[in-house]
């Protein structure tokens, strides 16, 4: 176990340096830093003057040095907009993201697992074809183009629910609010998960429901089938805790490629997230706050897969994970 | 919450804070962007220029039809060739309590040429001299016509305030553009709100600021909350929805959705920033020929444009200078005229067409990347074939600096509400000394205009002015140095208890202190 963690972390610091290199090497793509930072009518001569001053004259050996020996000292670079340190802005929104991503979350493992088993165990039901037919239609919309037509049916039309924004938030510790202390916060939060789960939900229904049906033909199955065990028994114990090593596999990943997601979700709820702040860095070639953002994804990926691999673990003894590591 | 002081704790800042808990009339209010600092003359945008008439009070500002009001200064006289005379408000006070006189609009003249955003338009003033407490003198090297239009952005800033040192030893006047400084973050001014909560990109909060001077202004909001919406189907449902009160633009596609909702009013306006095509000659040996480039403006179609793609959203243009600019001239009509543009094409011996690549942003102006695949398809017409690229306006401006493609589109808004500013950005001969035709892409150069320009440029009487921007326009037009498009308009959506349009201008910074919501 600790050598394959040892293994892990040093696999965690190349990845964090090529991904630090390829984000450095993207943002000279990106634009002129300068025209976000100054108004339309300054002259060339004082834009050159500050170019020198950020030091973005300078080869981009240069830069990545300077770059890379700061953020060993954990200093990520100072964002032009935030006009403070860009990894502090980062960990000011990050608590409104993971919030979102906790909410897609309950909402994907509260409703994927009931309809994932139902229509594994009933797949000619009405309801089955409706929720399969459903979740086509999941997967196929755009995660903006549902969150827009969430907004306009249940806050325009119905009124039921707020349009943008987190509403009240309760300071929980250091920098970290909560949406989920006050009523006003969970209405708000409800439409961005919805918005935000609405791509994963259909993925993980179907996950579960191929993985059930597998689990539903085998042998031991049919064997307590036979005992006269209990068909519930049957589902919801024995069945699905083989149906669900797979699953937390999958769900691992993809809960690193929802904080991706979150982008869409946050810029159209205005969600005062880090995937809202991302976008408008790029719009505002606020580069330092891109790397940093970058990086601090990348961070989060290589812990939650890390994590899915120790929880694999536990869920089934028999993956040796230290043998993994030799 | 990051809770923002928006002053160190006076009595005053404290009167205002506890009078917040009480507020009765707050306006939520929905922009596409928020101000990048509290410092005034950090950075010349329009958010700026925003939060500087909620929070400090300009010498003079605009009216909605573009006359001078009296606001800081209470009157002024011309008294020599380059010497205006202004007599300042008594009785004013800072948010901070300190009492508002001569030397803080002397200081922050001072500060202000320290400013690399601010110095240029500031450029042709030399000098502040306090007269008395309650009097001063601005003085320009040479006569110059615009010096109300360039007071309507000397903002007082409260001198004592700013003055001194922070606790870690930085100079609390000090301008950073990209770190942190005690202005980017504190303010005191004279305006009818103060800050009292910020987070940047989130939320600004505005608090009325009780001992405002403008007694007379009928304005009884008492609580602003700002908050960025930069997705405009978002912003506009927002607004719908109740969400909020008061949003900034309305996008071309949801003006009727706006307009037929119940409860809500749509507020329109011609605005002032041209949006125009250059041609550039010293990459286009044809666009040297002055019938080449009529022939481009004989072919676009630019009411079609407004018509189409801006649906009706836009004021077709003919020239750069929008009505009620000196430089106006309702005779300079926009052309269109297919076959009379083949003819031309023919007449200077490109009847067989030829072949130009053209740029636009595609987030940058309304509907940018739209009008620019309309334009290219107009050209074609009349046999130039375009290679068009578009891209977001951050890859836009680099490739504007190098002048990379032969047609280049590019938007302007005059920062003095002046004709001869356009002339000195986009069309006056560039040269990299004086800055003239920085943002002139098309090469084009003629020493007339320019002459007029500087005539202009000095020309104290208005008549005298006019007839001289009108003259020049004309060259403009005849010529074809350019190929102008429309105005954008100017849009915004409020609640009908919100008389919005008494507040609203061709500058696009709203009065909201002078905001009067009913019951």
């Amino acid at each position: 176990m600790f050598a394959y963690l040892v293994k892990r972390v040093f696999q965690a610091i190349a990845v964090m340096f090529v991904i630090s290199l390829i984000a450095f090497a993207i943002q000279g793509n990106l634009g002129d830093p300068l025209r976000e930072l100054v108004g339309q009518s300054v002259s060339e001569e004082v834009r050159q003057k500050l170019r020198e001053e950020l030091g973005l004259n300078d080869s981009f050996l240069q830069q990545y040095l300077r770059f890379a020996g700061n953020a060993l000292q954990g200093d990520l670079g100072t964002s032009y907009f935030f006009k403070e340190p860009a990894l502090d802005v980062i960990l000011k929104k990050l608590p409104a993201t993971l919030e979102l991503v906790l909410g897609a979350t309950l909402i994907i493992v509260g409703l994927s697992v009931p309809l994932g088993v139902y229509t594994a165990i009933k797949p000619n039901a009405v309801l089955s074809r409706l929720i399969m037919g459903l979740s086509i239609v999941g997967i196929s919309i755009p995660v903006f183009l549902t969150a827009i037509l969430m907004i306009f049916v249940f806050s325009v039309e119905l009124g039921w629910l707020p349009s943008f924004g987190r509403g009240d938030v309760v300071q929980v510790w250091g920098y970290w609010e909560t949406n989920f202390a006050t009523i006003d916060g969970w209405q708000h939060i409800v439409l961005p998960s919805i918005a935000l789960a609405s791509i994963m939900l259909p993925l993980f229904v179907r996950l579960i429901r191929a993985e059930m049906m597998e689990v539903l033909q085998s042998e031991y199955v049919r064997y307590a089938r036979a005992k006269g065990i209990h068909p519930w028994r049957i589902y919801f114990v024995h069945a699905l805790k083989n149906t669900l090593l797979p699953v937390i596999t999958v769900g691992g990943v993809q809960i690193g490629t929802m904080v991706a997601y979150t982008i869409l979700t946050e810029t159209v709820f205005q969600w005062p997230g880090m995937g809202f702040m991302f976008l408008e860095a790029v719009n505002r070639v606020d580069t330092p706050l891109i790397v940093a953002y970058l990086i601090v994804v990348g961070f989060i990926f290589v812990v939650t897969n890390t994590i899915v691999d120790l929880i694999y673990g536990l869920v089934n003894p028999t993956v040796n994970l230290a043998r993994m590591g030799a | 919450m990051f809770k923002f002081a928006s002053s160190v704790a006076t009595a005053a800042l404290i009167a205002s804070l506890s009078s917040a808990a009480y507020a009765d009339t707050t306006v939520r209010v929905a922009y596409d962007a928020d101000p990048v600092s509290m410092d005034p003359y950090e950075q010349l945008s329009g958010g700026t220029l925003q939060l500087n008439h909620m929070v400090f009070d300009p010498l003079v500002r605009w009216t909605q039809d573009l006359q001078f009001e009296a606001r800081l200064a209470e009157s002024w006289e011309q008294i020599d060739a380059t010497t205006m005379r202004f007599n300042l408000r008594k009785g004013v006070k800072f948010h901070s309590g300190n009492d508002f006189t001569a030397k803080d609009i002397d200081w922050t003249f001072d500060r202000i040429k320290q400013s690399d955003d601010f110095k240029g338009v500031f450029a042709p003033f030399v000098d502040v001299e306090v007269v008395d407490d309650f009097t001063i003198d601005l003085k320009t090297a040479e006569p110059f016509p615009l010096v109300l239009h360039t007071a309507t952005y000397l903002f007082a800033m409260d001198s004592a305030f700013y003055s001194g040192t922070t606790s870690d030893g930085k100079d609390k006047s000090e301008i950073v553009k990209h770190g942190d400084s005690f202005a980017s973050r504190n303010m005191s001014g004279t305006g009818p709100f103060v800050v009292t909560e910020r987070e940047q990109g989130v939320k600004v909060v505005f608090d009325r600021h009780d001992g405002y001077w403008d007694t007379a202004s009928a304005g009884n909001v008492d609580e602003i909350v700002l908050t960025p919406i930069k997705e405009d189907p978002t912003r506009v449902a927002a607004l719908l929805s109740g969400d909020v009160d008061f949003i900034a633009p309305v996008p071309p596609t949801d003006l009727q959705r706006v307009e037929g909702a119940d409860g809500v009013n749509l507020i329109t306006m011609p605005g002032t920033r041209i949006i125009t095509f250059q041609m550039n000659q010293n990459r286009v040996e044809a666009f040297k020929d002055a019938r080449v480039r009529q022939a481009i403006d004989y072919a676009v179609n630019n009411a079609g444009i407004v018509d189409r793609i801006m649906r009706g959203f836009g004021t077709v243009a003919g020239q750069a200078s929008p009505a009620g600019y000196l430089g106006h001239d309702p005779a300079l009509t926009p052309r269109y005229d297919v076959e009379k543009a083949k003819a031309l094409m023919a007449e200077a011996g490109y009847g067989d067409g030829l072949s130009i690549t053209m740029m636009a942003p595609n987030n940058r102006y309304v509907n940018d990347d739209r009008i620019a695949q309309a334009v290219a398809s107009m050209l074609s017409q009349i046999g130039i074939t375009v290679d068009l690229q578009t891209m977001p306006k951050a890859q836009y401006w680099p490739k504007f600096d190098e002048r990379a493609a032969d047609m280049m589109m590019i938007g302007w808004h005059s920062d003095t509400e002046d004709s001869a500013n356009f002339h000195q950005f986009l069309s006056a001969c560039p040269d990299a000394d004086s800055g003239n035709g920085q943002y002139n892409s098309g090469a084009y150069c003629n020493a007339m205009t320019d002459d007029l320009m500087n005539a202009s440029n000095t020309e104290t009487d208005p008549a005298m002015r006019g007839e001289a921007l009108r003259k020049l326009e004309g060259i403009l037009y005849a010529e074809s140095a350019f190929i102008p498009l429309h105005w954008q308009n100017l849009a915004w959506g409020a609640k009908d208890n919100m008389n919005a349009g008494d507040i609203v201008n061709a500058l696009n910074f709203p009065y909201f202190g002078d905001l009067v919501v009913s019951e």
